[in-house]
């Protein structure tokens, strides 16, 4: 319903491209120009799924291995991991963006590691850690909500930590955890955009690119937002089923 | 390294001038308590007295502050030790803990399986046999959610046999049940009391007590306060702290 109404409001737009203030024409589908033009700016949705899927799958990696730690009962062990969220969660993206982008392979350098960072890396790496904080914090309320019960039953039975993670805890867990982990996709998504300052042929660079030379920021801009709406409108729909699916099973 | 037991004149459980702080709250003040092979203990006391942590002290799902426990010629120690223990010692939870998104199958197959290598088709024939035992055969493929408070309880009982303890403590094995199913889960551990295990069993259930111990210890404040047979203690208690307990629970 959502995505025939967001047509509705581009035809009511279009419908403006008389009154010489709008210049619909740029991304005109009836004209070979136009649709070249939105060719170009459909072909970023590639590289931001691409990005948005690598930063999501690494944030979650990060996010256990921060999370993990964090719940010991010993407070040195639980120390790093407490610091690392502070930390990463105060940084804001972009920053962090340049200073992976532009910094990190100097810092590398002088560890002797010769690594040049590209555009598709520097964002995803940035995009990764700077999530995992929250994912860790995800992690982290999910298996802290199963009853410590649980964790003695499985020390009785002799299972190990690694053993009564994996069997009995997580599997529970998941449950708690999967429907927030795919919202934080969403926020993933989004934050994408800030990879085009980096050079990254995404949705945002495309449409920044296309302005440069058409000078029509209204209209681009407009598909541009109806492009990520359409895409996290996509994804809402997904971790909605999910959330009722992972409920319907914690009743049963 | 766990010390080589000496079966013959071993106890089973050896603990000397245990004592336990929570923060500053002096929760076991020097207990000593031995059980010999094939006793059975009925703990009992006010609420807050100590007598849970005490059995939680027994496997190690409390550490304690000083004083030594050996359990069947293993000192408690390192964590090779804590492992030894367990392998030893099994444990009835006044929730149940069961697993709940294990079928009952699974619960008593988990620990067989991967704590002690079994193969799945062992693991199952020994899972059913303790099933048959607790008298519910019938329920190994729902999941402990179907099932009533008396039904998880005797499973918890069956999921510890599994692992073939020579200990087994229960924490108020029946303080969470409706009082119409504490008779077939009492039935359940005294069928195992017959059978010659050695077990610790903190209650309030005294026709239990009657029945089943061989011993009976009286806590308050952290103190074992009072040890003697059932008869001496329902009929001659010695300290007035004891008759005063005695008098409030049996009042009823």
């Amino acid at each position: 319903m959502k995505n025939i109404a967001a047509l509705a409001s581009i035809a009511f737009l279009a419908g403006c491209g008389g009154s010489g203030n709008w210049g619909w024409y740029v991304i005109d589908p009836t004209t070979h120009q136009g649709m070249s033009h939105i060719k170009f700016l459909m072909n970023g949705f590639g590289a931001t799924i691409l990005l948005s899927v690598f930063a999501a799958v690494m944030s979650m990696l990060i996010g256990l291995l921060v999370a993990l730690p964090g719940m010991s009962s010993n407070r040195w062990v639980r120390l790093p991991s407490r610091i690392y969220v502070e930390f990463v969660r105060a940084i804001p993206l972009l920053p962090m963006l340049f200073w992976v982008f532009y910094g990190l392979p100097v810092v590398l350098k002088s560890m002797g590691i010769s690594l040049s960072i590209d555009a598709f890396w520097g964002a995803v790496i940035t995009l990764a850690i700077s999530d995992s904080a929250f994912t860790a914090e995800i992690y982290r309320s999910g298996i802290q909500s199963i009853a410590r019960g649980q964790t003695e039953a499985a020390k009785t039975i002799g299972l190990t930590y690694t053993q009564t993670m994996r069997y009995v805890i997580l599997p529970q867990a998941i449950r708690r955890i999967l429907p927030p982990l795919a919202n934080q996709f969403i926020y993933i998504v989004k934050m994408s955009a800030f990879a085009s300052v980096i050079g990254m042929q995404e949705l945002t660079r495309r449409a920044n690119e296309l302005v440069v030379t058409e000078y029509r920021p209204l209209e681009i801009y407009t598909l541009l937002i109806l492009e990520y709406l359409v895409l996290v409108l996509v994804i809402s729909f997904f971790v909605r089923w999910l959330e009722r699916k992972m409920g319907a099973d914690e009743s049963r | 390294m766990p010390q080589p037991s000496a079966p013959d004149h071993t106890n089973a459980i050896e603990i000397n001038g245990l004592n336990k702080w929570y923060d500053t709250y002096h929760a076991l003040k020097d207990v000593n308590l031995t059980v010999a092979h094939g006793e059975r203990i009925v703990v009992c006391g006010p609420s807050g007295s100590g007598k849970s942590t005490l059995i939680r002290c027994v496997n190690s799902l409390e550490a304690h502050d000083s004083g030594t426990i050996t359990v069947d010629g293993t000192r408690m120690g390192d964590a090779a030790s804590i492992e030894a223990i367990r392998a030893e010692v099994g444990m009835v939870f006044q929730q149940f803990n069961l697993f709940p998104h294990l079928t009952i199958l699974q619960n008593l197959t988990l620990g067989p399986m991967k704590a002690r290598g079994l193969s799945r088709a062992d693991a199952e024939d020994r899972a059913m046999k303790y099933l048959e035992r607790v008298q519910i055969p019938e329920q190994a493929n729902k999941k402990p959610g179907a099932l009533s408070g008396g039904q998880q309880q005797r499973v918890a009982i069956a999921r510890s046999l599994c692992m073939e303890p020579k200990i087994m403590l229960f924490d108020e094995p029946t303080s969470a049940l409706d009082p119409e199913m504490i008779a077939e889960v009492l039935d359940v551990i005294v069928d195992l009391a017959e059978s010659g295990m050695t077990m610790i069993v903190v209650t309030h259930e005294m026709g239990f007590a009657r029945r089943a111990a061989d011993r009976m210890v009286f806590m308050d404040h952290g103190a074992i306060v009072e040890t003697g047979t059932p008869q001496e203690f329902f009929e001659n208690p010695k300290s007035e702290r004891c008759r005063t307990f005695l008098n409030q629970i049996l009042k009823h």
